[in-house]
């Protein structure tokens, strides 16, 4: 396809000026941004040809010419910060525009074990030092570049990004936040943040990572998240997707478990005008347990597409994955879960529901589970639902006295809060509860839990 | 304070009211009893104004005003209230929030200053007591795992809550036990007063043994055919409904 060669072309141009520039990389990490690059140009960007990207055309991605975007304070990225930061939390490391900005984070006094940088901070350490070595040896090792183009083009350019540690043993009381935030004005800007999470044995700790933005013209977020899981440790991830109506959002998370180890990732996606989420887990190690949960709303043109993968490589794990989508106006969404039992994962025991709420005649969901189960002990059940509000329900509120429009934003809510109510942090519970109210409408205000 | 006169109304094509008329005044408690499909709780759902049901004819007054125009929110906030012949669980929502946002939706529209949470859980605290109903209940989803008697205590722990001018029981007493039967009546009972209409509306004598009323009333194939008093219930109780069929029949002979 010769489009989607010339789309690709351009960003030879920008490598070269990134390897110019960026005299700080480790010379492994500049061969591995190289091979990335490779990898890109080869594969391209996906079509709609392409079975994992049936129903998400990026096509508007790959015909943009898109450049790094400028520098600028402004108060924009105060404001976002404002009103997206969670209070409680045991450290916040935020980025405007692709980059670290130190004077709105806040990591002083951070809890014994736990560790928190700039991923190029960390590289520019003398070779050696810890966080240096952590990202060598996880550092793309989790999202392999060969499978996904966007993750090929992150790790060809990712500028900056988070890199959180844990220490063995060390328990969190309260997750770390880390915020990427976008502020800048210009015109087709593109941003590819890259996380790193890794955990010692028998520890225990939260993340939330939040892409919110407030911009003008159209903008593209490549996001990258790995997260290496210690044996016998838990971590709790939660991704919240809060972009601007008009940017472009593409994004996987990639978790690898050690043996025994627990992983509970979230997702929650309302922002951008298409969203597309790659969250995968590998159960690596015996007697690992996973749950994904996660929550979609979108309305107007919006497109929301989840694609998730767990992948049972060892046998006594287990999994339990629940999604729910809100679907207003013209917009779409796509759920796709797969579930890939290998012939040594034995015992496996997977559960997994996807629920669809339809609140308009012209909004769309293409939902599918995709299950490859090649051990013979094993439990895998699935169940999908597309649906509307129960009209019996809405009936039943009013009955007693709650309006019609109150009554559906109740039920919506009650709908969308089996999802949050996992999340174990109150106050990120709390946030989301709240965004997810302003969002339905801005005349029906509550403080109250339902 | 409810007039309904000649009222027709039809689900998914089909007549059910087939011209009901009805006249309840305050104070007062109506039973309506009638076999299955004679039209009791479409009667009721009518009232309530759900809108699977269409009026064709007739007309509801309602203090007086044209009932059949309002949305149910509206007719709630006059105060009429629906005890549910099958209440539907709503999962996420506590019975706290439900019952809190019922009310003030009801006083707010009354004129009457909304209640916050400690005013309304000292509220709820109070009508608790009186129908024996156990406090976790309030934080729990609304009916969701509930048993059929705990549904039904619940409609009318809600009632209590929302002190209806025109209480509407449809077949509360169906599938409940003697205990939990006497427990519903004693809440429909503490309720009755000067200012207070209540429906009953049953297949069986049974549950007026309990609240007493003051007029029976039978509907019959979408019509009421025959009114008294609680000694009419008994006659049903005692003969079925058969022998309505054989007395209409002959009164369509001599007609």
């Amino acid at each position: 396809m010769p489009e989607v060669k010339e789309a690709t072309d351009s960003y030879f141009a920008d490598f070269m000026r990134l390897e110019r520039e960026a005299n700080h990389f480790p010379a492994w990490l500049g061969e591995l941004r190289k091979k990335a690059l490779e990898e890109f140009a080869e594969a391209g960007f996906p079509t709609t040809r392409h079975e994992a990207w049936r129903f998400t055309n990026v096509s508007r991605i790959a015909e943009t010419r898109w450049c790094a975007p400028e520098t600028s304070a402004n108060g924009a990225a105060a404001s976002l910060l404002d009103r997206h930061a969670i209070p409680g939390v045991a450290a916040r490391i935020v980025f405007v525009d692709g980059l670290f900005a130190p004077e709105l984070s806040a990591l002083e006094n951070l809890p014994e074990g736990l560790q928190v940088v700039a991923l190029r901070r960390a590289q520019q350490q003398p070779s050696g030092d810890l966080p240096g070595r952590w990202i060598e040896s996880h550092l793309a090792r989790h999202a392999a570049i060969g499978e996904n183009a966007f993750v090929a083009l992150n790790t060809a350019f990712f500028q900056d990004g988070a890199l959180i540690h844990l220490a063995p043993g060390t328990d969190l009381k309260n997750p770390v936040h880390v915020l990427y935030l976008r502020a800048s004005n210009g015109a087709h800007t593109a941003t590819h943040p890259r996380t790193l999470v890794v955990t010692g044995h028998q520890s225990r700790g939260g993340i939330i990572e939040s892409y919110v933005g407030q911009t003008d013209e159209a903008c593209f977020t490549n996001a990258v998240t790995e997260i290496a899981v210690g044996e016998d440790s838990s971590v709790e991830h939660l991704k919240l997707q809060d972009e601007a109506e008009n940017a472009f959002h593409v994004g996987t998370v990639q978790a690898v478990q050690a043996r025994s180890s627990r992983f509970l990732s979230h997702s929650v996606s309302w922002g951008a005008a298409l969203a597309r989420h790659d969250i995968n887990a590998v159960l690596a190690g015996e007697g690992a347990e996973c749950t994904l949960n996660g929550l979609f709303q979108v309305t107007g043109q919006q497109h929301v597409d989840h694609h998730t993968c767990l992948d049972h490589a060892q046998p006594h794990c287990s999994s339990r994955e629940y999604y729910r989508g809100v679907l207003d106006g013209r917009s779409t969404g796509v759920f796709n879960g797969a579930i890939l039992v290998r012939k040594d994962a034995q015992k496996t025991d997977a559960i997994q529901s996807n629920k669809n709420l339809l609140l308009s005649e012209d909004a769309v969901i293409n939902t599918k589970p995709e299950l490859q189960i090649l051990a013979d002990d094993v439990r895998c059940t699935h169940g999908a639902t597309v649906g509307q509000l129960d009209s019996e329900a809405l009936f039943y509120l009013r009955a007693r006295g709650i309006g019609l429009e109150a009554a559906r934003h109740l039920l919506i809510r009650a709908f969308a809060n089996e999802v949050i109510g996992r999340i174990s942090f109150a106050p990120a519970r709390q946030r989301l509860a709240e965004r997810l109210l302003g969002r339905l409408s801005k005349g029906w205000t509550s403080e109250d839990s339902l | 304070m409810l007039k309904i006169k000649n009222l027709h109304a039809r689900a998914a094509g089909k007549e059910i009211l087939k011209g009901v008329d009805l006249e309840v005044n305050k104070g007062e408690v109506h039973a309506i009893m009638g076999p299955n499909g004679s039209g009791k709780s479409t009667l009721a759902q009518v009232l309530a104004g759900h809108a699977v049901y269409e009026v064709t004819e007739g007309e509801i007054l309602y203090k007086g005003k044209d009932l059949i125009s309002l949305a149910p929110e509206d007719r709630a906030r006059e105060g009429i209230f629906l005890a549910f012949q099958y209440p539907m669980e709503i999962p996420g929502v506590s019975n706290m929030y439900f019952l809190r946002a019922a009310l003030n939706n009801i006083r707010k529209h009354q004129g009457v200053p909304e209640l916050d949470a400690m005013d309304f859980l000292s509220l709820v605290r109070e009508k608790m007591k009186v129908l024996d109903i156990d406090e976790a209940l309030m934080s729990r989803a609304v009916n969701e795992g509930f048993s059929g008697g705990e549904k039904k205590r619940n409609e009318i722990f809600q009632m209590a809550v929302l002190e209806p001018a025109l209480a509407i029981m449809d077949e509360t007493d169906s599938g409940l036990d003697i205990d939990a039967l006497r427990v519903v009546a004693n809440g429909v009972n503490a309720l009755r007063s000067g200012d207070r209409a209540i429906i009953v509306v049953t297949h069986y004598q049974r549950l007026l043994n309990y609240i007493v009323p003051d007029f029976v009333h039978v509907l019959y194939n979408g019509r009421m055919v025959k009114s008294g008093d609680k000694e009419l219930a008994l006659e049903l109780e005692k003969k079925g409904y058969g022998w309505l069929d054989e007395e209409l029949q002959e009164n369509r002979l001599y007609a």
